[in-house]
């Protein structure tokens, strides 16, 4: 499926964009399991989720665990934890 | 029930005077404003630019005002907060809490900048007066201060 990666932070900047179309896989199914794959995209890609468990994400604009199910995603984005206030 | 994210910077004054303009049933009203320190981990501070993700912030920081209004007799709330560069002493963030009474308000004050904290998806780059600039990181007293609120 084709889905909108979103980027924050450092890790926007270790990945080199801020967001970008991809086509993932149907074999992807959760979020940990897409974190996996874009690892493999490219030494960029190993940089930004080297440590996969200080990644945040969220589908369609809600926060999800890893374990979430990539269902009917249509915007994911991949961020740090976050520092407003 | 207010959310604004903005570069502009904001007023307290104005804002206590918009919240409350023609009511007279407000008994206590509640603000808290964080600022921008100008020192950072023994650095002198020159800018903190804070990036944001548009659409996601507006919708965090109303579902969490909501929760506040459903947790608390609120008669009124406001959430204000700023991105892009920022300077030693400017306002980030205003929050303010009207109700009946003041425990209420104090309280949703508090709880709002706790969850704001941890799930508003903001992110503060810190300049320091060589240019060089770090992300700051999150802190795990953010995330225990959320189980206070804990039922």
């Amino acid at each position: 499926m084709t889905v909108t990666l979103l980027y924050f932070a450092w890790v926007r900047e270790k990945v080199g964009c801020a967001r970008e179309d991809v086509d993932v896989p149907a074999s992807i199914a959760t979020v940990a399991d897409l974190i996996d794959w874009l690892r493999t995209r490219g030494p960029e890609y190993e940089n930004a989720f080297t440590r996969a468990e200080v990644i945040r994400t969220a589908i369609n604009q809600t926060h999800v665990k890893p374990s979430a199910p990539l269902t009917g995603a249509r915007e994911i984005a991949f961020f740090p934890p976050v520092t407003g206030g | 029930m207010t959310v604004r994210v903005q570069t502009e910077p904001f007023d307290l004054t104005t804002e206590v005077a918009a919240l409350t303009a023609g009511r007279t049933d407000i008994g206590a009203i509640v603000t808290f404003t964080g600022t921008v320190r100008g020192q950072s981990n023994g650095r002198p501070l020159a800018s903190m630019t804070l990036e944001h993700y548009p659409g996601m912030t507006e919708a965090e920081l109303a579902r969490v005002e909501a929760q506040a209004h459903a947790r608390w007799p609120l008669q009124a709330s406001l959430i204000i907060h700023r991105v892009g560069t920022l300077l030693p002493g400017d306002g980030i963030v205003l929050v303010i809490a009207a109700s009946p009474h003041r425990q209420a308000a104090f309280d949703a004050a508090n709880y709002l900048m706790d969850y704001l904290k941890t799930r508003a998806p903001f992110w503060k780059k810190e300049t320091a007066s060589d240019g060089s600039g770090d992300w700051v990181d999150a802190r795990e007293s953010d995330d225990a201060a959320l189980t206070r609120w804990e039922t």
